[in-house]
Parts: structure tokens; C-alpha cells; sequence
């Protein structure tokens, strides 16, 4: 029976197939029949993390790491899938591969996919970042075959600076600024999180305002055991002047929004690994630059490719070109993945 | 140098004015001298440095990145001192006072500047490597003017800031007598050069219903020349061309502030002679943000300047005058000086708004961009006040144009395929290549042109898409242009100037669409 179901499959593969195959729903596994982070609904998905650009609502099965699993049900609503199971630690067989997740350090809950088939071992890493994080488990790399690797920042002029660099610089606009609100835009599933934890290890210990978007994900994350300090929500009524000198965090789309017109003369800051290039920053009217990044920059994107000794490098989203180059002058096997329905700048 | 470099990159990201005031103001209270004296001198543009070529730039980043790296590095970021300062792996992270910096700049010759430049790189941090680029480059594009820069310094001196202007051109980096006097330790500088900048007088654009509620006998009309505005002032043996917004630009121009010779000053156009008449912009633009000019480039394109208004005339102010007095004035002025480098921008006669329209549609000169009406009684006062000064631009030329290929943009836009090329119908029935936009279009067009092009791509060429064009399938894009001039640099014989996409067409057929032919006819005459 086993036999005659590998025969079948056999015989739909090409010999020598890949073992996965870029399709117009995302990145598929024939031996396993699932697609990793797919961008349309499918009978089955395995989600590397909860960006609304991997994760999305509407699946058949989804299998994923509890937390990204939770994630998901916030954003989305208990009933986000028609089933959904979580992924432990060990190995989860599917058809004729296994798949084991393992931490990519790039929010909390995130995940690479490790997909073993035919003998050959698959790293989909999602994305993933190398610097510590104490908002989420540090990406552990995994020798491999394949690794799939992302590109976000992916050209030799991204280096990202210390965080705790780029909050001394938030503080130090405080201090030098005490009559002015400091509005700074994160994303609100794992930046915000991130830019809170880095004031508090700082010490900076006053409330934070948070924007209501954010207030949610910000309980989960306590819930799960990163402590936040004092969070309050930047709404309701009161003098306008109780956020002079405060941190309010929103999301950057809420920043042209009438929430956003309470604060009296905000330095508009803005967290992302965009930041580190001043066409951008002066493209977001942004006044004050903060470069703290969820991705890899060039250098610890090229250190992974070395750190995994794999035998081929697919890149995907981003800048998929620079890299695969890199790989070339360094004698490294690559091919860029053209997927598509990624965002090229998620923030 | 980190100080330094915190202002640039502050300055740049900072959108108000008294912002701007605040930073450097703090900046040049906080900062030891010399280095603020050699700050200022870079905001004011009064550094001399010999000035490293981008060139040499590249080459010394060819040594260490590669160059594929490099190009797809610098088509994202979009600008040149920003890509090498990122890019560039500086093995340290050092300060070094901004006066060590200009010293060092400012003694290497032409052979050793490069490994100066690369020696200071390697030092560096990224914000103080591209603080030291346009230091070396002599472009700052701080995002503030000369005048701004010394309104902070009055402030941060507790003067005014004409007070500033009227010794500052007896000064030299590092103003070490300025700073003394600002901070009470010395006397006032005296006052050596004259030949202050006078604020300048601007137009509104002309609305519609202007027209209507306005007498056309209570208005002059001249020509709105395709130049540089400027105010030329020459005042006891001082010779200045300024900007409108105040910045000296006399130095790229020598052969005309040489043959300046008159007691006062003028508004005028700066422009480039060619043959009896005016030439295109584009040759003026080969002699603008240049330190130094040499004797070719001036002789090959004579610089001039044609006066609108005058200010000053032998020590008298004539700007509360009312225009009428002052172009009598004017008329006068230039007859007198008799010189090639000074003429008089014509007066446009007219009784009625319709025949001025007329003149406005077709202008005698293809150098000419619109018509200003000045009001007869108007007196020169700085900014724009109302009612006083209109600008009629003329209407852009509109042709309907086929999509061809599309490429990457550059920084914010690089995600995006956004600049263009665009054709129209050669007479043997093929498509030509007219021209390339990359703006005029709104953010939500270039996401329809975006996936246009990615899902009509016919072949692939480095960053560049060809995109489907044939007679029934195809984007066909209204083009607006200022102009046409011939070309011999392009396969279709023309050269749009300012060409931007004023409409998708998705309504059109590619068939419809404009003719070389057709779009010939619109050249001036050869
Ligand atoms: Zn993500």
C-alpha cells in the first residue's frame, strides 16, 4: 500500500524534481503535498510566522508553532482555518516528507521549516534575523541541502546599527525635547514589542502609550513572558500636554490618521531597517530615524548562507539578485525564487 | 566630525524652518572653535576645498566592492554619496575634529586626495562617511540656504541678520573675529564688501478667474525666460550674482561678474547666449554647481543676464518706486551701460487678456516658458505679495505615446518599475523612442503601471522590461513636454524637454496613437 502510494507519486514527479516547486499560491511540497506560507487559500499550509504576508486566514489545515497559531487567532478569529496543529519540537510527518520547526529569531513564534523528502533536507527559513532579541527565541541554524533564504535587506548597504544605539538616540531626543510628544512608528506584531522590551532594558521606565491597535498583541506577548512594564492606551481625554515628553507608540499607517493629530508637535520617529537609507526616511517624513530591524542585514545574511553549508541557495523575497551574486563570487551555488504576493518592504 | 555629521543628517530630516534654526543654532553653541567656523563655512558654501571628482569616488569603492553589487546597491539608494558611504566597510568607528578633516581635505593634491579620502573613509562611521563625501565633493544639499544658516548665527549671537550680511563677505573660514564678536570677547568685523543680497519678489500663478476681475491696463507684461533667476549687485568695486534665494553663485560664472561694471542692482534671468538669440536651458545647465569655470566653457557658452527690475542705482533704492518708474529707470540704465552681458527683458503690448493669451500661446522664442504681469503700480517688496506679480506659464505640449520599456526606479522607487521609455509610429510602421518619463504620475497609476509591466513583460534586459507594444495590444500613455529640440544623440532625431506622463490611456488603442511624423512638425524652425 505504502509502496503503491510512492509509486503513484513517483510517477506524478519528473525524475530529479524539486523538492519544492514555486507555484502561483506559494512554495510547494509535492512529496508532502503542503504549501509554506502560502499567499492564496490551500488544503494545506505551514506558516513560518504571523506577518499578515505569510500568515493568512482561510486554509484548509494549517500547522505552525503555537504561538504563531495564537497570533493568528487574534488577527484573524478563532475559526482562521479549518483545522489547525501545532508544531513541537520533534519531527511531524506529512505524506513522504517530515517537517520540524525551529526557531528563526525573527518575532515571537517564528519558525524555519526544516522539510526532509527523498533524502534531502529543505531549510525554508522564512524570515529570520541573527541578532539577540529578548522578544523571541534566537534563530538556530540548521545545516541543509536548501536553504531558502529571504532578502529583505539584501544588498551590501544594509548594516544595521545596534539597537540599543538607535533607543539611546530615542532617549536622547526625549531629554533634548521634553515639550514635544515622540511618536514612533512600529509594526504592531513584534516590532512594537521590540522597541518597548529595548526602553526597558534602557531604563526608561515611564508609562508607554500605545496606539489601540497595538494593545492586544502587546497582551499576548506579556502572557507569554516578555515583560512590557507599564503600558497605557493613547486615547481618551485630557490635557493634550500629558504626552509632551512621553513615547507613543502606533502604527505608521495610524500616524496620518485624526488619532495621531492629539499628540502637540510629535517628533515623528519611525523603527525599521529601511531607516538606515535617508532617501526613505525623508520619503516617510520621517524626523527622527530609528534602525532596528526583524531581518537579517547583509552581513548576517551572508554569514547564514556560510553558517548552513548548504549545497544551493534559494532566495526569495526582496533582493533576490545582490544576494544570489554574492553567492556567485563566493563559489555558493543560489538561484533567486521568484515568488510572488510577498511584500518587497514589509515594515 | 560625528557632531558634524549628526547636523547634516538632522538638518535633512527636519521640515520646519525653525527647526532647522534650532539645530544649527545648538550646533554652533555647543561646538569649540575652529570646527563650527569650518561648519558654517560649509553651510554657507564658503568652504574651498579643491573639490574630489565622483569619479574618483567610484574608483576607490571599485577596489573593494564588486561592481554588480555596487550598481544594484546604488539603483536602490539613488544617490551617489549615500550608497558609498553605506556601503563602504569601515574598519573603525573614530572622531576626528571637522577642522582636522577640512585640513586634511584641503592639503592633499590631486594624486595623494584618493587615499586621503579612502584613509578618512576607513575611520569613519556611515554618517561620518557621508558627511565626509560631500564635504569632498563640495555637495552638501544640507537642506537649508546660506541665508537660513546665518539666521541661526544671529540668533545664536543675538543680532540681525542683516548685521551678518553686511561683513560677511570681508570674512573667512573659520571667522574666528565673527565668533568673537557674537560671543562678546571682541569688536564688531568691519564691514569690507558690500554688494549685499536684497530678498526678491515673487509672482502667484495666474488662476483663471484672475483674469476676469483683474483691468489688463493696470498690468505690465514681459516674457518669463527659461533661466535662472537672479539679482546681480555690484556696489563699491563688490561684484555678486545671487540667487533668488540668496546663495553667491558668482564664482561659476566669472566671465559675466567680470564685465559687471555699473553701481547697483539688478533682477534679471541669467542666461546662455547662442548667436544673436537665447540658448536652451540645457546649455546654461552646463555651467551651474560648478566651483570653477575655465576659459572654454565660458567662451563656449557666454553667460548673460537679461533684466526684469532694477533695485538699487548709484547708491539710490529705487524698490518703493512704483514699477512704471522703475522699468523708466531700468530702460535707462541698461542703454547706458551699452554691454553684451546686460539686456533688457522686451515689454509685451497688449489691450485685452484674449490678445495676450495669444502672445502666451505662441512666444517668439522657445526659450521662453510663460508670460508675468507685473501691476504698473507695484513697489519691489521681498516674498510675494498679493495681487502685485502673476506668472502665466504656457500650456505643455501633450502627445499620445506606446510604452516600450520600463526600468526599476531609483531609491524610494526601486521596488517599483516606474521610469519609462516611451514611442510613437515611425513612418515604416514600427515604434521609436521618444523620450523617458519617470514622474506625473500618481502613486496609485505607477501600481497599475507596475503590474502592467510585470504581467506584459516580453524580455528582460539587467533592470529593464520590454513590455508588449504592438498596433492592438499595448499601454498608450499621454505624454506632457515643455518642448522639442533636435537631437542627433537620439535614433528618432528629437529631444523632449521635461517630458512627464500626464494621463494613462487605457481607453486607446496603441494604432491611435501619435506619429514621429506628427510630432516633428512641433520642432522649431532649424
Ligand atoms: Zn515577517
Amino acid at each position: 500500500m505504502e509502496r503503491a502510494d510512492m509509486a503513484a507519486n513517483q510517477t506524478s514527479l519528473p525524475p530529479g524534481a524539486p523538492p519544492l516547486l514555486p507555484r502561483a499560491e506559494g512554495l510547494y511540497c509535492p512529496a508532502g503535498d503542503f504549501f509554506v506560507d502560502p499567499v492564496r487559500p490551500v488544503a494545506r499550509a505551514l506558516i513560518t510566522h504571523g506577518h499578515g504576508d505569510h500568515a493568512r486566514a482561510g486554509h484548509g489545515a494549517v500547522l505552525a508553532t503555537p504561538e504563531t497559531l495564537d497570533i493568528m487567532a487574534i488577527r484573524y478569529g478563532a475559526d482562521f482555518a479549518g483545522t489547525r496543529q501545532a508544531a513541537g519540537t520533534g519531527w511531524t510527518t506529512l505524506g513522504d516528507a517530515r517537517v520540524r520547526f525551529v526557531p528563526a529569531g525573527h518575532i515571537l513564534g517564528s519558525a524555519q521549516i526544516v522539510i526532509e523528502t527523498g533524502g534531502r533536507r529543505i531549510v525554508a527559513a522564512g524570515d529570520f534575523k541573527r541578532g539577540s532579541d529578548p522578544t523571541c527565541a534566537d534563530f538556530e541554524p540548521v545545516a541543509c541541502d536548501i536553504f531558502i533564504s529571504e532578502a529583505t535587506f539584501g544588498l551590501p548597504v544594509f548594516r544595521h546599527p545596534s539597537p540599543q544605539h538607535e533607543i539611546a538616540k530615542l532617549l536622547g531626543s526625549l531629554s533634548a525635547n521634553p515639550d514635544r510628544a515622540h511618536l514612533v512608528g512600529a509594526y504592531a506584531l513584534g516590532k512594537a514589542q521590540r522597541v518597548i522590551r529595548l526602553l526597558r532594558d534602557a531604563g526608561h521606565d515611564a508609562p508607554i502609550y500605545l496606539h489601540g491597535a497595538m494593545a492586544r498583541l502587546c497582551d499576548y506577548y506579556v502572557a507569554r513572558g516578555v515583560t512590557l512594564g507599564p503600558l497605557l492606551p493613547a486615547t481618551g481625554d485630557g490635557p493634550r500636554d500629558r504626552f509632551a515628553g512621553q513615547v507613543i507608540l502606533g502604527p505608521p499607517a495610524s500616524f496620518g490618521t485624526p488619532w495621531a493629530r492629539r499628540f502637540p508637535d510629535p517628533v515623528v520617529a519611525f523603527a525599521s531597517g529601511w531607516m538606515g537609507v535617508r532617501q526613505r526616511v525623508r520619503q516617510r517624513g520621517v524626523e527622527l530615524p530609528l534602525v532596528i530591524s526583524d531581518h537579517s542585514d547583509w552581513p548576517e545574511l551572508t554569514a547564514t548562507i556560510a553558517d548552513v553549508a548548504a549545497e544551493e541557495i534559494w532566495v526569495t523575497h526582496g533582493r533576490e539578485e545582490a544576494l544570489v551574486r554574492w553567492c556567485t563570487l563566493n563559489g555558493q551555488a543560489a538561484r533567486p525564487l521568484h515568488l510572488v504576493g510577498y511584500e518587497d518592504e514589509p515594515e | 566630525m560625528k557632531a558634524f555629521a549628526r547636523l547634516l543628517a538632522r538638518l535633512v530630516t527636519t521640515p520646519s524652518r525653525t527647526g532647522k534654526l534650532r539645530l544649527v543654532r545648538d550646533y554652533l553653541a555647543t561646538t569649540p572653535d575652529p570646527d563650527r567656523g569650518y561648519a558654517l563655512a560649509a553651510l554657507t558654501g564658503g568652504l574651498d576645498l579643491p573639490g574630489v571628482k565622483p569619479a574618483l569616488l567610484r574608483a576607490l569603492v571599485a577596489e573593494r566592492v564588486d561592481e554588480v553589487l555596487f550598481r544594484l546597491s546604488y539603483d536602490y539608494v539613488g544617490d551617489l554619496a549615500e550608497t558609498i558611504a553605506l556601503i563602504w566597510d569601515g574598519r573603525e568607528d573614530s572622531d576626528l575634529p571637522l577642522s582636522e578633516v577640512v585640513h586634511q581635505l584641503g592639503t592633499a593634491g590631486k594624486v595623494e586626495a584618493a587615499r586621503v579620502v579612502a584613509g578618512l573613509l576607513d575611520r569613519f562611521d556611515a554618517s561620518s562617511r557621508h558627511a565626509l563625501i560631500k564635504l569632498a565633493t563640495g555637495a552638501l544639499r544640507a537642506g537649508l540656504s546660506a541665508r537660513l544658516a546665518k539666521t541661526a548665527l544671529a540668533d545664536h549671537g543675538g543680532v540681525a541678520v542683516d548685521e551678518i550680511e553686511e561683513i560677511w563677505h570681508g570674512l573667512r573660514p573659520p571667522y574666528p573675529e565673527l565668533f568673537a564678536w557674537l560671543d562678546g570677547r571682541g569688536p564688531r568685523p568691519a564691514a569690507v564688501g558690500h554688494a549685499p543680497f536684497r530678498p526678491v519678489m515673487l509672482a502667484t500663478p495666474l488662476a483663471d478667474k484672475d483674469s476676469e476681475m483683474l483691468d489688463p491696463s493696470d498690468f505690465a507684461a514681459e516674457w518669463k525666460w527659461d533661466g535662472i533667476r537672479v539679482q546681480v549687485v555690484c556696489e563699491q568695486g563688490t561684484r555678486r550674482i545671487y540667487t533668488r534665494t540668496g546663495d553667491e553663485i558668482s564664482a561659476a560664472f566669472p566671465d559675466l561678474s567680470e564685465a559687471l561694471m555699473f553701481e547697483g542692482a539688478f533682477d534679471g534671468e541669467l542666461l546662455v547666449r547662442k548667436g544673436d538669440g537665447v540658448a536652451p536651458f540645457a546649455d546654461l545647465q552646463q555651467r551651474l554647481n560648478r566651483k570653477t569655470v575655465d576659459a572654454r566653457l565660458a567662451a563656449r557658452f557666454p553667460a548673460f543676464i537679461r533684466a526684469y527690475d532694477i533695485l538699487v542705482w548709484n547708491g539710490e533704492d529705487l524698490r518703493p518706486l512704483p514699477f512704471r518708474d522703475r522699468r523708466d529707470r531700468l530702460e535707462t540704465a541698461v542703454a547706458a551701460l551699452g554691454s553684451p552681458r546686460v539686456d533688457l527683458s522686451p515689454l509685451v503690448t497688449f489691450d485685452s487678456w484674449t490678445a495676450l493669451a495669444r502672445h502666451r500661446a505662441e512666444p517668439p522664442d522657445p526659450v521662453i516658458e510663460g508670460l508675468m504681469l507685473k501691476r504698473w503700480d507695484s513697489p519691489y517688496l521681498a516674498g510675494r505679495p498679493k495681487g502685485a506679480w502673476f506668472k502665466w506659464k504656457r500650456d505643455p505640449f501633450l502627445i499620445d505615446a506606446v510604452l516600450m520599456y520600463a526600468q526599476r526606479g531609483h531609491g524610494k522607487r526601486s521596488s517599483y518599475y516606474s521610469d519609462y521609455t516611451f514611442g510613437v509610429w515611425a513612418a515604416d510602421g514600427t515604434l521609436t523612442p521618444v523620450g523617458k518619463a519617470y514622474f506625473g504620475f500618481t502613486d496609485e497609476e505607477l501600481l497599475q503601471i507596475d503590474r502592467y509591466v510585470r504581467e506584459n513583460t516580453t524580455d528582460r534586459f539587467g533592470p529593464v522590461r520590454a513590455v508588449r507594444a504592438t498596433r492592438d495590444r499595448g499601454l498608450v500613455v499621454e505624454v506632457a513636454f515643455e518642448g522639442l529640440n533636435r537631437s542627433t544623440r537620439h535614433k528618432s532625431g528629437v529631444a523632449m524637454r521635461f517630458p512627464r506622463i500626464s494621463r494613462l490611456r487605457w481607453d486607446k488603442p496603441p494604432s491611435e496613437a501619435d506619429t514621429l511624423e506628427g510630432l516633428s512638425a512641433l520642432l522649431p524652425p532649424a
